[in-house]
Order: structure tokens, then sequence, then C-alpha cells
């Protein structure tokens, strides 16, 4: 087993018993990425140098200094829109290909503060467009479990980095499912918290009233561990919430008894896999076992969750990515003489189709005479939604059912439909439009890949989440099947 | 019934300062409509006294006193600029 796919608290036991040192963490986070990352494709770009020496300060004060950051010298991977200064930031994007950040994103601070080491940028769907990493600007990242098959997206290369042992942790982003689809097609734990509850500061936004960032992991202890210490208002996002962090660690109490487990009978029917449906069904057997209670319910306007996402995060991804005209940053086209042309030429070229497909649509349904039809009736239908979740949530403590409808699929299978593709998000985007927190845990598999049981509960209650995940994960031990590569 | 003709698709591609070629034209006017279709079955849902969500959290503006700060000093504001002059972002010339 690689050191890697050891827990914190196990990593932290060897430093300070002196049987490692954060260099050889390191050492053994760029072997393994030499080792499997020409199949994996899970990294962008390393930061191997700057890790290397920062490792060596670590290990001379190591045994001098009583008190450590949380995340001391644990090797971790950052999904490629989350800046990072003087460590090139391309967000998947040819357009971007140059672009060499002046300032870190809030959550770098806070992993900085806690001593957690960045070993390089983690491949992705561009702008976080995409559910398979098919729409990488550079090339596919692929399924550890299965290297013909996705690893998911659009935070592709950040599950996949994790399941293949190549960082102790990474950072994602979750628009519609982005964190917490590839974490349930890789075998990882992956949370998207609470709307608000960590700072979008420095990341690159795709759709800002739906975008949040959070930590994949290779169990729930480690999850909340990372999430402890990039959650928290920041003034430099008005959307982060001015609501305390909970101590996530002390939630993890392994007690589940009477808790209430609302399972949406649409989570588990048409279009979700009998495998899936039966991985789920085991694993609601296995939290009633430790005394939990569940009961179908309804979420009955679910089914309009993705053509109401596709219109709002289009729409706001339209206006997000003006800013990508070569102007201040970025790769300028160069053969156009007028400002207009220059524009139009450098994002044609800097573009992929998936992204140019969704600034056409939000351009669209935000222009005059279709605003209201398509805009705000998206909405609209955007309250209904979270209504029923509120009206939910208010007589159980957790939703819970599959992250996704399926397993991972083949690369190049759902590639030239667009809304082929869109459906893979059906069970994650309703979870983004209500603003709520929900985890990807593994919960077995279906033919050699991993299957995800979500769950899902209340604005700023990830300590439930983390609860009843712990709860499950420790009782079910499926977190300790790894892919071979 | 066509939802998205294509001379919209190029207003729009040009609202977007894309530029997108014939060929192009053709397959984001079909794959559009098909979107716009498919987003269409929201019209199922009676909404007429239901409120937008433009948010999902009690949010309001943040204001903060108008005092100075130190900011980004011009070296690092143009380290990224593909084209500069004088210690300014230079583009191709805006009028004709």
């Amino acid at each position: 087993m690689s050191i890697l796919e050891e827990s914190f608290s196990e990593i932290h036991k060897k430093l300070h018993n002196k049987e490692l040192k954060v260099s050889e963490l390191v050492d053994a986070s760029f072997s393994r990425i030499n080792e499997v990352d020409d199949k994996v494709q899970a990294f962008l770009s390393l930061n191997e140098e700057a890790a290397r020496n920062q490792a060596a300060k670590m290990d001379e004060a190591l045994g001098t200094e009583d008190t450590r950051g949380l995340l001391f010298g644990l090797p971790s991977g950052i999904k490629d829109n989350i800046v990072t200064n003087g460590l090139r930031t391309t967000a998947a994007s040819q357009l971007l290909a140059n672009f060499d950040p002046v300032h870190n994103a809030t959550v770098m601070d806070g992993l900085e503060k806690a001593e957690a080491l960045t070993i390089g940028k983690l491949n992705m769907d561009e702008f976080a467009m995409g559910s398979s990493n098919e729409n990488s600007g550079f090339y596919s990242t692929r399924n550890p479990w299965n290297t013909d098959y996705v690893p998911g997206g659009s935070s592709g290369g950040a599950a996949a980095s994790v399941a293949a042992g190549e960082v102790s942790f990474s950072l994602g982003s979750d628009t519609g499912g982005s964190i917490r689809q590839p974490a349930s097609y890789c075998g990882v734990v992956g949370l998207k918290p609470t709307y608000g509850r960590v700072s979008r500061y420095g990341l690159i936004a795709f759709a800002s009233s739906l975008d949040q960032i959070g930590p994949l992991t290779n169990t729930v202890e480690d999850n909340a561990l990372v999430l402890g210490q990039i959650a928290g208002h920041d003034r430099r996002d008005s959307t982060s919430a001015d609501v305390g962090v909970s101590d996530y660690l002390s939630s993890l109490t392994g007690d589940v008894k009477g808790m209430k487990i609302a399972v949406p009978k649409e989570y588990l029917g048409e279009g979700v896999h009998e495998d899936v449906r039966n991985r789920v069904l085991e694993a609601l057997r296995v939290l009633e076992q430790q005394g939990a209670e569940w009961e179908e319910v309804s979420l009955p306007h679910s089914q309009y969750a993705v053509a109401a996402y596709y219109l709002l995060a289009s729409s706001e991804a339209s206006a997000n990515l003006a800013r990508f005209d070569g102007v201040r940053y970025g790769v300028r086209a160069s053969e156009a003489d007028n400002l207009i042309d220059m524009y139009k030429e450098t994002r044609s070229q800097g573009f992929g189709d998936e992204v140019k497909r969704r600034i056409m649509l939000g351009t669209f349904a935000l222009s005059s005479g279709y605003y209201d039809a398509y805009y705000k009736k998206a909405q609209k239908v955007r309250t209904l939604i979270k209504q029923d979740f509120d009206q939910i949530l208010e007589k159980y403590d957790v939703i819970v059912g599959p992250t996704a409808p399926t397993t991972a699929f083949k690369i190049g299978e759902k590639v030239n439909d667009p809304l082929t593709m869109y459906a893979n998000d059906i069970l994650t985007i309703p979870v983004n439009l209500a603003g709520v927190p929900a985890i990807s845990v593994p919960c077995g598999f279906s033919e050699g890949l991993p299957v995800g049981l979500q769950i899902i509960s209340r604005p700023f209650e990830e300590s439930t989440v983390y609860r009843a995940a712990h709860a499950y994960e420790q009782a079910a031990g499926h977190h300790k099947a790894k892919p071979e590569l | 019934m066509e939802r998205i003709t294509k001379d919209q698709v190029k207003h729009v591609a040009h609202l977007a300062r894309l530029s997108i070629t014939e060929e192009e034209v053709d397959t984001f006017t079909e794959q559009l409509d098909n979107i716009i279709e498919f987003a269409e079955q929201l019209n199922e849902l009676d909404t007429e006294d239901v409120e937008p969500t433009t948010h999902v959290l009690d949010i309001h503006n943040v204001l903060r006193k108008d005092e100075q700060r130190p900011s980004l000093d011009r070296e690092d504001a143009l380290k990224n600029a593909p084209d500069q002059e004088d210690g300014q972002v230079k583009v191709p010339s805006v009028l004709e």
C-alpha cells in the first residue's frame, strides 16, 4: 500500500514517531506520479522544486515544534481552476495555457496555514464544464480502476489523483456535481459544502450562484479535516457565509441511532442502473443495522433540475467568461487588426466546443425577448426544487441516494451527444440548486467500477453529513479497496 | 418547430464575441435547438406565483469604507498581459 493511501492520522503518527520524513512523503508522491501518471493523466502542472524545498525545511523543523498545522506535510493536488500564486493555472483551457497567477485563492491560504504541500495542478473539464474530463483543453484524465473509462468530471483529475495514490488529498470544485460524480466514479470521498461555506475567492468562476470548492480524500475523517482548514467567512468573497465553522472531527462519533433518513423515490427510479440501486439499498441496510431509520419520500421537481440548471449555469457562465478576452491575460490571437476581431479570434481559438456551446446557450437565454421565457423561468423552477429539499429536510436528518445513475462510462461513449452527457448529473444538480451540502462515499462496485452513495443534509450541517458518511464507511469498509495500476 | 435559427445562432455568437464557421453554425444550431427543446419541459410547471431564486443564501450588499489600500502593483498587474507598452496594456486599434 502506498503511504499516500494511508489516513492522515496514520501518516502523522509515523511523522511524530520519526518513522517517516516529510521529504519521503513528497518523494512517494512524485515517484507515484512518475510511475502512473502517463496512464492516468491527472496532472497538468507539477510544483516539484518548491514542494521538495518546503519538505526539506519541514523536516528540519520536525521534532523541534510542538504545535503543527493539521495538514502538516501532506501532499495535495489542486484543481486547475483554483488560482495558485506563481504556479500555472489554466482551468484546462488553451486560452489560459500560459497564465501565471499573482495571488492565491483563499483556500490556498488555508492549506498553507495548515502546512499542507502543493504537489501540482489537476486536470479537469475546461472551465469545469463537463462530466467526463473529455472537455479538457489538454488531454483526458483516465479512471484508475480501468483506464478505458472516464474518471468523471469536472474534477476528474482531483478524484483520479487521490484514487491512484498520487496525493493524500485534493481540492475540487462542484457546480452541478463536479466533486461528487468523479468521487463516485473513482471510489473516493468527495464533499460539496453548503453554498457559502468555503470562500470562492480565487476560484475561476463558472456559475457564481452554484460553485463551491470542496475536498476529495480517501476517508471521511480526512475529508472533515481538510474542510475544517478551508471553511469560513472571507471578506474577499461577499457570498461566503458569516457562520461559525464546526469542529467536524467531533461529529465522527459512529453513532447514527435514531437518525432519520429520507430516500427519494426519484433517486432509485428509471435510469438508475440496477447494480447502483442494489448497492444503495445494501448501504441503507448497513445504516439501518446501526439504528438509523429510512423511509421513501418524493422530491417531485427533481426531473426538472437538469433543464433549469443548464439554463442558469450557462447564463452565469456567459457573463463570467466574458473576461477572457485576451487583454489582461491569456493567449491572444495575433492576426486580428481591430479590437472586436481580436476578442473573437482569441475566444474562438482558446475555448473548446462545450464552452462555446454553453456561452451561446447562456447568451441566448439572457438575450432580449428570451429572458423571461428561459432564464427567469429556470430561476422560478429553482425555487420549487429548493422548496422540495426544505420540506424533506424539516422532517429528516439526511437524504440518501446514489451519487450518479451509473458507474463510469467508456471514454468517447457520450462525447457527441451533449444531452446524454448532461443526464449523468441528474442526481447531483438538484443539490447545487438548493445550495445544501452533500458527500459521495464509496459503497461498493458494479463490474469492477466503484459506486458512490450520496448523503445530503441541511445548510451548514456538514457535521451531519460527515457523521452519517463516517458511520457507514467504517461499518462497510469499501474505502479500503484500491485500484491496481 | 425551429426554436433557434441559424441567423439567431450567428447573432448570439457575435454578442458573445465568438467567431464561428458556417459548419459550426450548422452544428451549434442543431445542438442548441435540442437543448432548448429539452429546456422547454419547464413549461409543464405553473410558476405564475413562484418567486425566482437568484441566490440560496439570504445575501445583501456588503459595503466598506472608501479608504485607500494597497492593491496589485503595476508589474504584477501587467505580468500576464499579452501585449504592453509604457506600463500599460496594449490592444489593437479600437476605432477604424
